[in-house]
Order: structure tokens, then sequence, then C-alpha cells
């Protein structure tokens, strides 16, 4: 348990800096740092049964259909990248109090860095593959946000965008390599995973597996060839810097190799891939890290290489390797993290990071210039610090290994690469401090507050400690770490400053010099440099990505032209071959069920059905007419469901058709009223046949089901509708109460619909609109009387029994055919009338209803419907019922289902309404007179023939 | 009738997809509503055709038509409806920002020329109609 709160305390914790903020930068800073306090003690408080050689488990049950469980487990390895994580980070956090200033937005920052440090905790602890990939992917996209922090430099959302790029696409290939792991042993769970080095080893899907995890680790960890994105990153702020890569992000795929080393090391695969990608970044970062003259390049590249250098330990493959490569991350840590921040103080100080403008700062910046030489003669490899050993091991290790047969190979490049790297350590101390002080710094340089070098000064303690006593200070925990890496014995080795002259000590001897005299004669090598012709790794990570947009928008372009019709043309037509291969892959033909007689009635319907389809496709382009031959369709549709014994169906129909004429007619206002004649008569003779074919097939395929027999579901629910839902009208119990959930879903799509509705036409009232709709001008004739009076007289005649009608049909619905929807459309065309017959103006002023409250209340009323069954301990919308006996009325049911009528009907009007008031605000800027009198004539002035209509 | 229902079903569904390749919005929209017009009857007849034997329980039917499928369509039915209101207020949006109702993007262009309607010089002339007419 203690596991898992140790992961989510920072997830969680992320939610406080932001609220903190408000109490200002240290109440921020200390509520930030006191999360990841919390969380670091919470794992000290495990180190005696870790070191014990304990392995902590926690497990919970996430999805277990997917083999993805929230398991975490701490052993060693988990318990030194952890402590790193939570131990640094803690620093930075001070140091990042000091080092933002105060135009910074603080909450931000502390928010991201508490996201990316859960999400590190969460790699380096989880017991899940799929877990580690969700945790990893959450690190490349809270280190998007970190890197990408000072949105306003170009450099930093380019970098960020790199960074995400790379680490993303790596991402991408590991959650393939990781899954096809998981397919190998046939468990998620790291744990199975690390036992099963055999089966993995001598599965087919090795190589590939090996060769998509390293894609992801060596993307992350910035080994060649995805090196670049690392230096890119120091756009960021030096506290973010510092801790992705010393600490966290870059170490993650170092993490990732070193715990799946027990089972994918020691083949000649690993060991040819990862030594060779080490050995080499490793040389070419510490070469091109010499010539860096911003101080956070300089680190950025002396960190590819020496993560290169954990990189190569690793893949030697022996668990010496593994031990120094173990030793090295708890080094490089130490003093990287101390040297970025030690390079983000000279930055805050002097004003500038390039090496060019400084030196001389030594007797201006004493305690600045101590931790930061001690900072970099420990990553020169120096004796007495702990730098010092760990460079030694490697050596020792490269220089006995073979590589292809050849000996010394590997260890002349280890030595070669590791000249550079003293070359530029003493380059960071010597060009920054050495020389005299000079009279053109940016800023007058001295040393910075305590808090901003206290976090570097703290590292430097195991920097010395380390250096003078390994086998006392870090011993245990490299013992307990390597342990858990290599998963069997550790090899015999004993941590020490003195192995006595050999031939080891020589090589970092002749490094040590050889560095120096290269750094003396650092002009010339230089120049040298410069004589070839340096790959640029932005301007070709650029290239490939605009030749990947290209082609995508190649594709795109092609696909995807802005035809609409084309569109069309494609799905109509894969619709089509879809049924033709239907049709011809199975036998067809109607049915044998017996046929419904024709009255003569019956066939006049249809003739006039067939004559308006055919009318219609003829006068399209009379758009009036177009919706005077929709509503002739509509009508006749609503008499055969009347006729095929629907009479819910035809009751909705015909209350619906009269709406969406009245919306078309609405809309239709501000539309041209008819529509040009565009298509060519060979377009409008392919559209036929399509529209003729597609047609065809829809009626033939319908035939065919309605000549056959059927078994129904519907029994169920015809003997269940009186005693089970309590109502004698089926439909309507489907509708409230057997499929109740359905139409809970679809009011909410009602409602969204009018809010849709809504924004798109409150939009539409600033902009190129607004402008349109100002200048209109009526392309039609209009009544000079426009609200006249028999219509007045009539809607207000008839609202009452409108509505009287629609409580009516609500009432009856439960039993009856209605219900609420009919009810809310019948009520609704009731309103609708008003507005038609004396304007909006006139309407709005007495229709003081919110529709949006009213369309809220609605869905809410059937959702708490719903909610009222829990209480019974039913499931969600369960109805019940029971018969009520009142003096008068006599016996009448009462049922939980016509709450739920009274939502769907609330909603349906106010959708309804919706829709016509935003139609009707658009009118209003059209500048057409705005009446607040019933009709334009009014009939107790008769002796004046005046028009009253106001404008 | 089955063969009525059917060739009814198929007429309709032709005219709405003939109308829906059109290139203004307005005939694709009343093309989408003949179309919904075609579905709905096409999952109402699914249940297959019944005469006079609504699905109102009573002690003196002697059947019932299949309610289920009536259920579906009564939701589609509305469903519909709420999905026309939505495109034919697109369609009128689109129409006032870009000034026109043809639904492909011209190539090279986004824009193509002004409505007939907004003439500047008319709306003034119209305007002094109105001030002269209110008088």
């Amino acid at each position: 348990m203690a596991l898992t709160l140790i992961v989510l305390l920072p997830f969680l914790g992320a939610l406080l800096p932001g609220l903190m903020i408000r109490a200002g930068r240290n109440s921020c800073a200390l509520a930030t740092g006191s999360v990841t306090l919390a969380a670091l003690v919470l794992l000290l408080a495990q180190a005696p049964a870790v070191f014990s050689g304990e392995v902590i488990h926690a497990r919970a049950e996430w999805l277990p259909s997917l083999g993805l469980n929230a398991n975490f487990f701490l052993d060693g390895l988990g318990f030194l990248f952890a402590g790193l994580i939570l131990g640094i980070g803690l620093l930075i956090i001070i140091y990042a109090r000091f080092y933002l200033s105060k135009k910074d937005p603080m909450g931000q920052f502390y928010s991201y860095l508490l996201l990316f440090q859960g999400a590190m905790v969460g790699i380096v602890l989880c017991d899940n593959i799929l877990l580690l990939l969700i945790f990893w992917e959450l690190t490349s996209l809270s280190s998007f946000l970190l890197i990408g922090y000072w949105k306003h430099l170009p450099e930093g959302r380019q970098g960020a965008r790199m960074a995400l790029t790379v680490t993303g696409m790596g991402g991408l290939a590991m959650i393939a390599g990781m899954l096809i792991l998981g397919e190998i042993v046939g468990s998620y769970d790291l744990s199975v995973i690390l036992e099963n080095k055999e089966l993995i080893q001598s599965s087919d899907w090795y190589v590939p597996a090996l060769l998509l995890i390293l894609a992801g680790c060596f993307t992350k960890s910035a080994q060649f060839p995805f090196h670049f994105w690392l230096p890119h990153a120091m756009a960021a702020p030096t506290p973010v810097s510092a801790y992705l890569h010393s600490a966290t992000m870059v170490k993650a795929g170092i993490f990732l190799m070193a715990r799946l080393w027990p089972v994918l090391a020691g083949t000649d695969w690993w060991f040819y891939i990862v030594a060779s990608t080490g050995l080499f970044t490793m040389v070419m970062a510490a070469w091109i890290a010499l010539f860096k003259d911003d101080l956070k390049g300089l680190l950025a590249f002396s960190t590819v290489s020496h993560l290169a250098l954990v990189t190569f330990l690793f893949g030697l493959g022996t668990p010496m390797a593994a031990v120094a490569g173990v030793f090295h991350i708890i080094n490089h840590a130490a003093f990287k993290a101390a040297l970025f921040m030690s390079a983000g103080i000279i930055d805050h100080e002097t004003g500038t990071r390039d090496i060019k403008k400084l030196g001389g700062l030594m007797t201006l910046m004493p305690i600045t210039m101590t931790i930061a030489t001690l900072g970099a003669l420990s990553m020169a490899g120096v004796p007495l610090l702990n730098g010092f050993l760990t460079k030694e091991m490697m050596l020792h290790e490269a220089l006995q290994t073979d590589y292809a047969g050849i000996p010394g190979i590997l260890g002349l490049l280890a030595v070669i690469g590791a000249i550079f790297s003293v070359a530029y350590s003493f380059r960071y101390i010597a060009h920054v401090f050495l020389g005299a002080p000079r009279n053109d710094y940016p800023q007058t340089p001295h040393d910075p507050p305590f808090g901003l070098y206290l976090p570097p000064l703290v590292l430097m303690i195991p920097v010395v400690l380390i250096g003078l006593f390994p086998a006392a200070i870090a011993g245990p925990l490299v013992a307990t770490a390597a342990g858990a890496v290599i998963g069997g014995p550790l090899p015999d080795y004993h941590l020490a400053i003195w192995h006595g002259f050999n031939l080891t000590l020589v090589a970092s001897l002749v490094a040590l010099a050889a560095g120096a005299a290269l750094l003396w004669h650092h002009v010339r090598a230089n120049d040298f440099r410069l004589s070839f012709r340096r790959p640029e790794a932005k301007a070709m990570f650029e290239s490939v990505l605009d030749t990947a947009a290209g082609a995508a928008r190649l594709v795109t372009d092609g696909l995807h032209n802005g035809s609409m019709r084309r569109y069309v043309d494609v799905m109509i037509g894969a619709v089509f071959l879809a049924g033709v291969t239907a049709f011809f892959a199975t036998s067809h033909g109607p049915g044998s069920r017996a046929l419904t007689p024709v009255p003569p009635i019956t066939l006049l319907g249809w003739a006039v059905l067939i004559g308006a389809c055919v009318s219609i496709v003829l006068l399209h382009r009379q758009r009036l007419l177009t919706l005077v031959i929709v509503g002739v369709i509509g009508v006749l549709v609503s008499l055969s469901f009347i006729y095929l014994s629907a009479p819910d169906l035809a009751l909705t129909q015909i209350s619906v058709e009269v709406v969406t004429v009245m919306l078309l007619l609405l809309a239709l206002n501000f539309l041209p009223k008819e529509t040009p004649k565009e298509s060519g008569s060979l377009r409008r003779g392919r559209d036929g046949l399509l529209a003729s074919l597609g047609g065809l097939g829809v009626g033939m395929l319908i035939y065919a089901v309605m000549t056959r027999d059927f078994t129904t579901i519907s029994d169920f629910h015809l003997a269940q509708s009186k005693p089970g839902g309590g109502g004698t009208n089926v439909v309507n119990v489907i509708l409230v109460d057997f499929r109740g959930f359905d139409t809970f879903g679809e009011i909410i799509v009602l409602g969204i619909a009018a809010l849709s509705i809504f924004a798109l036409l409150d939009g539409a009232l600033k902009g190129p609109a607004i402008k349109r709709l100002q200048s209109w001008v009526p392309d039609q004739e209009r009544s000079r009387d426009r609200h006249p009076m028999m219509l007045v007289v009539a809607t207000r005649v008839m609202l009452p029994l409108s509505l009287l009608v629609g409580v009516y049909i609500f009432l009856r619905g439960h039993n009856d055919p209605g219900g609420g929807f009919i009810a809310g459309l019948v009520v609704a065309i009731a309103f609708l009338m008003q507005y038609m017959a004396s304007g909006f103006g006139w309407a709005e002023q007495r229709m003081k209803i919110d529709y949006h409250l009213m369309i809220g209340i609605g869905v809410l009323a059937a959702g708490f419907t719903g909610v009222g069954a829990w209480i019974a301990g039913r499931p969600f919308l369960t109805s019940d019922f029971t018969y009520v006996t009142l003096p008068i009325f006599g016996k009448f049911e009462v049922a939980t289902a016509m709450a739920f009528d009274v939502g769907v009907f609330l909603t349906v009007v106010g959708s309804v309404m919706m829709a016509l008031a935003s139609l009707s605000r658009l009118a209003r800027v059209t500048e057409a007179p705005v009446n607040s009198e019933p009709m334009d004539v009014d009939p107790t002035q008769a002796s004046s023939n005046t028009n009253r209509g106001t404008s | 009738m089955e063969l009525l229902v059917a060739s009814a079903v198929g007429a309709m569904t032709a005219a709405g997809l003939y109308l829906v390749l059109r290139a203004r919005t307005f005939p694709v929209i009343v093309g989408v509503a003949m179309l919904s017009y075609a579905v709905n009857v096409f999952l109402f007849a699914s249940g297959r055709l019944a005469i006079d034997l609504p699905p109102v329980i009573s002690d003196t039917a002697t059947g019932y038509s299949d309610p289920l499928p009536q259920a579906l369509v009564l939701t589609a039915i509305v469903i519909s409806f709420g999905m026309t209101a939505v495109i034919v207020v697109l369609a009128l949006r689109a129409y006032l920002e870009s000034g026109t109702d043809a639904i492909d993007t011209p190539a090279g262009e986004s824009e193509s020329g002004q409505p007939p309607s907004i003439a500047p010089t008319a709306a003034s002339a119209r305007k002094s109609d109105q001030t002269e007419g209110g008088q």
C-alpha cells in the first residue's frame, strides 16, 4: 500500500501548487516540497527491508482482462531510482523557488514538475509492463510541458516539440516491443517476465522485441542517432534541465535497460547493438561537448556521453559491467545535477551562459566556483571524487573485452572518449572561472542567495564522500541495486580508490594528461573540427518531419479534396457495392409469408407518395415547393403508420413534421429560395443511376424481409407491459420503462442538438455573419399585414385547447397512444403558433421561460427518476407503480415512469423552443420591424388606417 | 401491401440519395430528411406489416403488431428531427459566414462571391421605403 501511495502522492500533490500559489511563492514551493518529502520519507521507510534483500509488492487489479494491473514492486534498483528521483526532485524544488523569476507562473511549474515526478516514480516502481508504458508516455507528455515551460521562447517550444516527437516515437516502438515480450512470456507482470530468460531468448520474436524496446530506450536516453533532441531541450529553465537530464527523464531508458537486463542481455544481438551504440555515442558526444560554447550545451552533450557510458556498460552484458553501470548512475546523477544547477547560477548572476563571454569568475563567485569545480573534476574522473571510481571501472571493463574477436579496440575507444571527457570537464573550469576577471559581463557577477547554492552544495556531499570512502558510503546501495539488475549472485568486486598500479590506472592517467593537453590546444582542435562538414541534426530532423508531413498532406489532399459530393459518392458507392456483394453471395428472392391485402385507398396513397418522390426530384430547385412536397410525404408516412397499426408513430411523425417544416421555413428565410442549375446532364445522369440503384436495392431488401416469417422478442414486452410496466400502451412502456435508458440517452442528444443550434446561431451574431444580416434585404415580397387578425384570434383561441390536448396526450400516454414526446411536440407547436401569428417580439415578451433551464430540468428530472430506483435498491431506471383511489376521480395509477415522461416532455418542449428562439434572434438583427402589439392592425382603432408596426 | 411499402421505401431512398448528391446545402438537407423517412419506414416494416392490431393491450384484441420496432422508430423520428434541425442551422450559419451555400470547397479559394441579396444600395433603398411607410 505504501508503494502505491509513493507513486500516487506526486500525482495527487500536483493539484496543490496551483492552489497554493495564491498564498504566495514560498507557500507554493513549500507545499510542493512537502509532497515530495512525504513520498521520499515513505520510500526511505522501506529501506531496511530493501537492504535485507526483500522485494516488496503491492497489487491491485485494474483491468485484469487485459492483463493490466496496478501492481508495484520495490527492489534495490527501484529503490535506487525512486530515491534519486525524489531526492534530487526535492533539491530541484528548492532551487527552482529561487531560480524562477516573479514573472514565471510558478504554480504551473510545480504542477508539471510533480506530474513528471509521479510518472517517473511510476516507471521505476511498477510491476506491470503495460502500466509501465502508461507512465512512460506520461513522462514524455509531462516533460513536453516542462521543456516548453517558457512558452514565449520559440526555442523552448521547438525543443519541447522535438523531445516529444522523438521520445514519443520511441515510446510507440516500445509499446510494440513490450506487447511482444508479454506475449512471449504469457504475462505482463514484470516479476514474471524477469524469471523467463531462456523462454525469451530462445523465442523467434526475441530480436524484434529487443529492437523495438531498445528504440524506446535509446530515444529516451538520447543515444545515437536519437541524441539530437537532448541539447535542444536545453531551452527549458535550468531546474528542468537539471532534473530531466541528471536523474530522471533520460535515465528512464537506462533504467529500462537495467530492469530488463536479466532477460534481454547476454546475447550477441544485445552486445553488438547496445555496446556499440553506447561506445560510439560516448565518444561522439564527448567530442561535440568539447566545442560547445553554451554552458548548458556543453553539459547536454556531456550528459549524452555519460548516458552512453552507462549504456555501453550494460551492453557489455557482464555482471561486473552491470555493477559499474549502476554505480555510475548514482555518481552521474549527483555531479551532473550539481553542474546544471551551477550553470544556472552562472547564467542567473552574470546574465550569460556563453563560455566566450565568461572567465575569471573565481574570485567573483567563490562558492559557485567551488561547487562547479568539484563537480567538473568528478565528471573528468579525477581521483578522490566519485566520478573517478566508475570511470576506472568502465575503462577496466572496456580493456578486458574483445570486440568481434579484436582485443583492445573497445579499450582504445573508451580511452579516447575519456580524453574528450576530461578536456570538456576542464574547460568548464578553466574557461569559466580561471583567468583574469573581465569587465564586460552582462551583469555584475556575485555569489547567489543561499537557496540557489544550497541544493548543488548538498549534492557535493555524496560526490566527495563516495569519492573518499566508496565502499562505506555507496557499497550497500550499489550492491542492492546491482543485485536487482543482475538477478543472481553478485560478482566478486570491491569498491576502492586504489587497485594497485595496473593498465587501467595508466589509461586513466593518460586520459587526464591527454585531456588537459587537448584543452591547451583547444583553438587548434576547434579549427580542425571546423575543417569538416558537420551534419546538422536539427535541420535533418526538420527535413524528415517536413517530408513526412508533406507525404501525409499529399495523401490527405488526394483523398480529401474539399468536395463533399465526392465523399458522398464514395460512401454511397461503397454501401452499394457491399450490398451487391452480399446479394450475390447468398440466395435471395421473395419469401413465402402471406401478403397483406391492398385496399384501393392505400393504392391511392401509394400513388401520391411515388408522385411526390418523383416531383421532389424534378422540382427540388424551387425550395419552397420542395418543402410543400416534404410535408406531403410526411403526412403520407404518418397515414401509413396509422393504417399499419402504429398510432404512436403516426402521432409522433405528424407533429415532428409540423415542427420540421416550420424550422426549415424559418431557416429558408435567410437562404436563397432557388437552387442554381449547376450539374451537367452527365453528372445528373450518374447521380440518378446511383440513386435509382440504391433505392432499388433498399426496396428489394425490405421486400425480402417483409415476406419472410420471423421470431420476435417482443412477446416478452407484450406479456410484461401491464403486469411489469403498469401500462397497456406497449410502445410507451418500452420507451419509458423497458428501454428507458435509450430514451434517457435520446433526450440528452436532443438537448445537445438544441444547445448546438443555440451556439451556432449565437456565434452568427458576430463576424461576417452579422454584417450580412444587418444589411439583409428580403428577396421576396413581404406581406403588408404580417400579423393578420384572423390568425391571431384563431391561435389565441386554440392555445388553451392545444395545451389541454398536450396534457391529455401526455396523461393517457402510458395506456393509450401518446406520451411525453408527442405531448412535448404538441405543446411546442401550440407556442410556435403564437410566434407565427403575432411575431417574435410580442411572443417573446410573454414567454418568460429560460429554455436552457428547461432542457436541463427535463434531463435531470428523467435522470433523478432513474436514480430514484437506486434508493429502492433496484437498478437504474427500474420503474414502479401503484394504484391510488381518490374520492371523486376514482382509482387511477401512479407510476414513476410518469415522472420520467415529464422529463422527456420538458426536454422536447425546451429543445424545440430553443431552436426557434435562436432563429428568431437572427431575424431581429435583420432590422425587420420588431412588433410589440399582437397584430399590425388594431381593430379598436378601426377609424385610422395606420400601420402600427414600429421599427 | 408489402410491395407497395417496399416500392415506397425504394422511391424515398432514391429521391433522398439523389438530393443528397446535389451541390447546395438545402437540397442535401431535404435529401437527408427523405432518407430519414425511408429508414424509419424500413425499420418499422422490419416488424412486418399488421393491420388493425395496434400494440395496446386490451381484452378484445385478436393480436398485436410488433411493438419493439415501433418504439425504436419513435426514437428515430425524434432524433432525425434533432439532426435535421442541427444541419439546417449549420447550413444557415455557413451561408451567413461565407456567403455561399455550395457544399464543396471551391478549388483554390474558400470564398466565392457575395449572395445576391446583399447589395448595399438595395438595403438603403428599403430603409427609406420603410420609414415612409411607418409615418
